[in-house]
């Protein structure tokens, strides 16, 4: 059995339909999953014997604007020992904005997940510090989402407050 | 009560993470026996703005939050409203100490999008072009983490060496920083004779300066004090944290994605993956100083095996066609306006490319919907992965080691922000 049907039976035996979607394109291999069980694939691909997807490379979402579903948050995870590299991504059910997190098992999704609740608005449940990762605390927007202008909001970066 | 009248929300916050790193101490206490300072965003030491705030006890760090977003300006957004094309120059922005190695990573996510084939003479050229940029960005970074724990005289032989490989790059690209060379389906322009001969006597008399300033570091007493034992990272938490490129492999990794995945001609190469164990900051130093002889040894290797051929794809519906055909053709005319005002227009779905940069693995991660414009553009950047681990290598060293520190994980606030 090939590593690629490995990874798609083991996170299928987590639990019903937990796979949604297995798709490859320009040899990069995706499976698409449940989001609410995110935490449970997480800890499988990386403590897996035969997988060990230990580096979390990347955290990120796409926002699709006018689809039902969304937001879609994807994480890019490579197994050192297998030399190998996976896409996961989760649809996020309707509006809802939130999943769990993922920094009890890769550290390096902290900054991540910031970077994404700052630029995108997807609150990490869990999450650590979810700070904004880029702009002011005070700052209102979330910049790569669709609706949010390309020139900005004039007036949304709040300047400091000045001393008398 | 109002704990810290004066600070904006995002201080307060910062403050609390400070804090929450520790979760016995109390405010009071806090403000009995130890100290918050703020290291930046204009200090000479942090390279650019990185933004440190620290806990001290007396000269102790107990904790360190790295505060980012002072020169980010948004470069995922804008992707979104350019064509494939237009935003070749902006990916020299991103790590300006080594401008030709992202002009290659991010050309080749785009042809991995596109599905476009690349010349090989055009993409010897990609990797001589970008393990010159190795050795550029490797040069600052030696340089000035010498500089950084004192040793200056280090930092102006690097910078010499340096100055050579920009003006090679003003012969090959036009510029010498902002180079902007290669195109979406092979290179803006051939390598001349001129320019690889200036590449050919770069290379011989390089040899000896890099021993001449790895001796001059190497047997310098203070400089190997201040970094050894400091800063150590551990494999399993480098893997953890996702650090990559020199860092990971001072940490006693063997992972290269030059090796490991190779791309380009890398597979035709002969070169070594220098390795480290001991995972602090002297290892780091090591491992830059010994890709900085790899590098040279890759570029002697390409310039034998430099084929003949064209620069360019010929693939009218992707690729620019030559100036003189736009000229003097009908078709390629209709080509060439088709694709500056509507760029070309990439399959519906989504790719993700990573090269090995001087700072770590730079990956461009491209949602395609059809159309000329990427839906979703996302950099991965190594220099703002590799600064995750601050918070962890830094506590319980001294302040004045801190910065030892920011000079081994060698980040580009360019990049790191974006």
């Amino acid at each position: 059995m090939n590593l690629k049907e490995s990874i798609v039976n083991k996170i299928n035996s987590i639990g019903f339909a937990v796979v949604k979607e297995v798709t490859e394109f320009r040899d990069d291999f995706c499976v698409k999953v449940d989001s609410t069980k995110i935490i449970e694939i997480a800890n499988l691909l990386k403590y897996d014997e035969e997988l060990k997807f230990e580096l979390c490379e990347d955290v990120t979402a796409i926002d699709w604007a006018t689809r039902k579903n969304r937001f879609t948050v994807v994480y890019h995870v490579l197994s050192l020992k297998n030399n190998f590299r996976l896409r996961i991504k989760a649809d996020l059910e309707g509006t809802s904005n939130e999943i769990e997190s993922v920094v009890s098992v890769w550290g390096s999704a902290n900054w991540y997940e910031r970077e994404t609740w700052d630029m995108y608005g997807i609150k990490f449940i869990n999450h650590p510090d979810l700070r904004r990762m880029y702009m002011p605390e005070e700052f209102e927007y979330h910049p790569l989402r669709k609706e949010f202008p390309v020139m900005g909001i004039p007036g949304s970066v709040p300047l400091p407050k000045q001393i008398d | 009560m109002e704990k810290y009248h004066s600070a904006n929300l995002s201080d307060q916050r910062i403050i609390d993470a400070l804090i929450a790193q520790d979760p016995d101490i109390t405010i009071e206490d806090a403000l009995e026996n130890e100290m918050i300072i703020n290291m930046g965003p204009q200090h000479p030491a942090t390279h650019g703005v990185l933004r440190l705030v620290a806990r001290l006890d007396g000269e102790t760090v107990m904790s360190v939050v790295p505060e980012l977003g002072y020169l980010h300006r948004g470069y995922e957004k804008m992707a979104e409203n350019m064509t494939y094309l237009e935003y070749i120059p902006h990916t020299d922005r991103l790590d300006y100490t080594s401008t030709m190695a992202n002009n290659v990573a991010y050309v080749m996510a785009v042809e991995k999008l596109a599905g476009i084939e690349v010349p090989k003479r055009a993409q010897y050229i990609r990797m001589i072009v970008a393990e010159l940029s190795r050795i550029a960005g490797h040069l600052v970074a030696v340089g000035t983490f010498a500089l950084d724990v004192g040793a200056v005289t280090a930092f102006m032989w690097t910078f010499r060496e340096r100055e050579k490989i920009q003006n090679i790059f003003d012969r090959i690209a036009g510029a010498r920083f902002t180079t902007s060379y290669t195109r979406i389906g092979g290179v803006a322009s051939d390598l001349d004779s001129e320019a690889i001969k200036m590449i050919k006597e770069f290379l011989d008399q390089y040899k000896d300066a890099h021993e001449e300033f790895e001796k001059l570091l190497n047997t310098n007493r203070i400089f190997i004090d201040r970094l050894e034992g400091i800063g150590i990272l551990p494999k399993e938490d480098a893997i953890n944290l996702g650090i990559t490129g020199p860092n990971l492999r001072g940490s006693g990794v063997e992972y290269d994605i030059r090796r490991a995945k190779p791309y380009l001609f890398y597979n035709e190469i002969d070169f070594n993956i220098p390795v480290y164990n001991e995972g602090d900051s002297l290892a780091r130093y090591f491992v830059r100083v010994d890709e900085l002889k790899e590098s040279s040894k890759i570029v002697y290797q390409c310039l034998d095996k430099l084929p003949q051929g064209p620069t360019m794809a010929n693939d009218a519906k992707k690729v620019l066609p030559k100036k003189e055909e736009i000229y003097t053709k009908m078709e390629e005319l209709i080509h060439d306006f088709m694709l500056v005002n509507f760029g070309i227009n990439p399959p519906v779905g989504d790719v993700y490319s990573a090269v090995e940069n001087p700072k770590g693995e730079l990956g461009f991660y491209i949602v395609s919907n059809g159309t000329g414009y990427p839906w979703k553009f996302k950099i991965r950047s190594p220099s703002f992965c590799n600064l995750q681990a601050l918070p962890l290598i830094c506590k319980n060293q001294m302040i004045s080691d801190v910065v030892a520190i920011i000079g081994s994980i060698d980040p580009v606030m360019g990049e790191a922000d974006k």
